[in-house]
């Protein structure tokens, strides 16, 4: 019997959401590390009981958590996160010269082959490896200091490295994302690093093709087809079909194409999911009506997506590691409001419902598809 | 830190609720310091027993005290004195605890 179990992070501690293959009826656990902001949880590919979270508070810092039994219990593990070398400096948001200062964890993302090695995306923006299961964390910083590091400046939430994604054709090969400073990518292993941001446009920064600058608020992929790269920017939805190399604007019809997250279906490689939020200063959906849209075209077509979302009076928004889908037949698909609901359609997006309700504000929704 | 002091005192120590849940400890916790009784010495030994700590309550580098959080002692606050400064007697005989405490901040 198959059964999906999402794993959502919240500004004041993670919830673990159970269901059996019909997605009918939920079970919830937590708060786990109640009071705790908890940015990301992720469980390994290769070994669904081994969960990472990332958990921190202004007061105490950052906390890494380690689970071996499907979240069930924690231990706490590694969490001193030092940048390699003399870490130098970025720009703030006046333009000034900032050192870089290690803030939290944003995103976690396990290893593809080993669940002892997990990736993690750092505030100030790095990236940083574990391969003895979050004991401890060394730096790749060849992303940092490829050059055009100095150049970066944080988007309003922090210079937040919030992407990471593994090529599961080729182990070298990775993506991640900063805001703001844009995409990158490495094709050995993490050494090297080239800026991927050819195409993009954004009118906000003063030289809007700059190499980087580009606030990026996620990216996702198809596994079966890692070349093929979706990007939800602050402003625009965008394509790439060369591993990034360059990028096309996909929005369309879209009626905003300000957003955060953007998601592809498990089986469709072409059809995806992104939900329109006003404006960059209003950060909650048109008219009050929350709406998941889905492009059957990987972009520029979209249909709204409105059975079982609110029609009315809603205000949230949807932060960019909100969403997920899982891999049974039928792809369901989830996403976390600020206003603590979290929403599935156990049928690609056509009927929703809310799974949970009144749980702090949502920073991340992950699924694990279990057999 | 006065002549009489023992040479390994032991000092109570009084965490904020977070770091009480993180510890896995339900009340008041007791290090024990060899030495002179410091703030760092107090830290050290902390850390040393419940190393989960590390990191939580100043930094994994620097050591500094981190911003949002205080000591106090004896009605006293710490936080700006010297790590290596001796804490206030009664602290070092047992007799008041050594207050690691969260700012009143945030939401």
């Amino acid at each position: 019997m198959s059964a999906v179990r999402l794993l959502v992070g919240t500004r004041k501690g993670a919830f673990i959401l159970n269901a059996d293959g019909a997605r009918k009826r939920w079970e919830i656990s937590g708060p786990h590390f109640g009071g705790w902001e908890i940015y990301h949880l992720k469980g390994s590919p290769v070994d669904p009981n081994r969960i990472y979270a990332s958990q921190s508070t202004g007061w105490h810092g950052q906390v890494m958590q380690r689970s071996n039994d499907g979240g069930r219990t924690w231990e706490a593990v590694g969490n001193a996160f030092t940048y390699e070398g003399v870490p130098g400096t970025h720009q703030w948001y006046d333009g000034t010269p900032h050192p870089w200062e290690f803030k939290r964890v944003w995103h976690l993302e396990p290893s593809l082959t080993d669940p002892d090695t997990v990736y993690a995306g750092v505030e100030d923006a790095a990236l940083f490896r574990s391969t003895d299961a979050g004991q401890s964390w060394h730096e790749l910083s060849g992303l940092r200091k490829h050059g055009t590091g100095p150049k970066w400046q944080p988007g309003a939430g922090g210079m937040c490295l919030h992407t990471i994604i593994l090529d599961p054709a080729d182990p070298s090969r990775m993506f991640i994302a900063i805001s703001a400073a844009g995409a990158f990518r490495t094709d050995d292993g993490g050494t090297t690093w080239t800026p991927i941001n050819k195409g993009l446009v954004s009118k906000y920064i003063p030289e809007p093709t700059a190499e980087v600058g580009h606030c990026v608020h996620h990216v996702a992929m198809h596994p079966s087809r890692p070349r093929v790269l979706y990007m939800q920017k602050h402003w625009d939805v965008m394509r790439s079909d060369n591993a990034g190399d360059t990028w096309q604007e996909v929005s369309g019809n879209l009626p905003t194409d300000f957003g955060f997250v953007i998601d592809v279906h498990a089986h469709e490689p072409e059809t995806i999911y992104v939900v329109p939020i006003k404006s960059d200063s209003e950060h909650y959906p048109i008219d009050g009506q929350l709406r998941v849209f889905r492009s059957r075209a990987g972009g520029n077509e979209w249909e709204a997506l409105s059975k079982g979302l609110p029609d009315k009076d809603c205000y949230v928004n949807v932060l960019r590691d909100a969403m997920a889908v899982d891999r049974l037949d039928a792809c369901g698909i989830y996403f976390g409001t600020t206003g603590g609901q979290v929403y599935a359609s156990p049928d690609g997006g056509d009927h929703w419902s809310a799974i949970a309700e009144h749980l702090p504000a949502v920073v991340s929704v992950e699924v694990q598809t279990l057999s | 830190m006065t002549s009489a002091s023992p040479a390994t005192a032991t000092i109570r120590v009084v965490l904020p609720a977070h770091l009480r849940t993180l510890a896995q400890v339900g009340g008041d916790v007791r290090v024990d310091v060899a030495g002179g009784v410091t703030q760092r010495a107090i830290l050290d030994a902390l850390e040393a027993k419940y190393p989960v700590l590390r990191g939580t309550i100043r930094d994994h580098g620097t050591h500094q005290r981190r911003a949002f959080i205080r000591f106090f002692a004896c009605e006293r606050d710490l936080s700006h004195d010297l790590p290596d400064a001796p804490v206030p007697e009664a602290v070092v005989r047992g007799a008041e605890p050594f207050l690691v405490v969260g700012a009143i901040a945030g939401g």
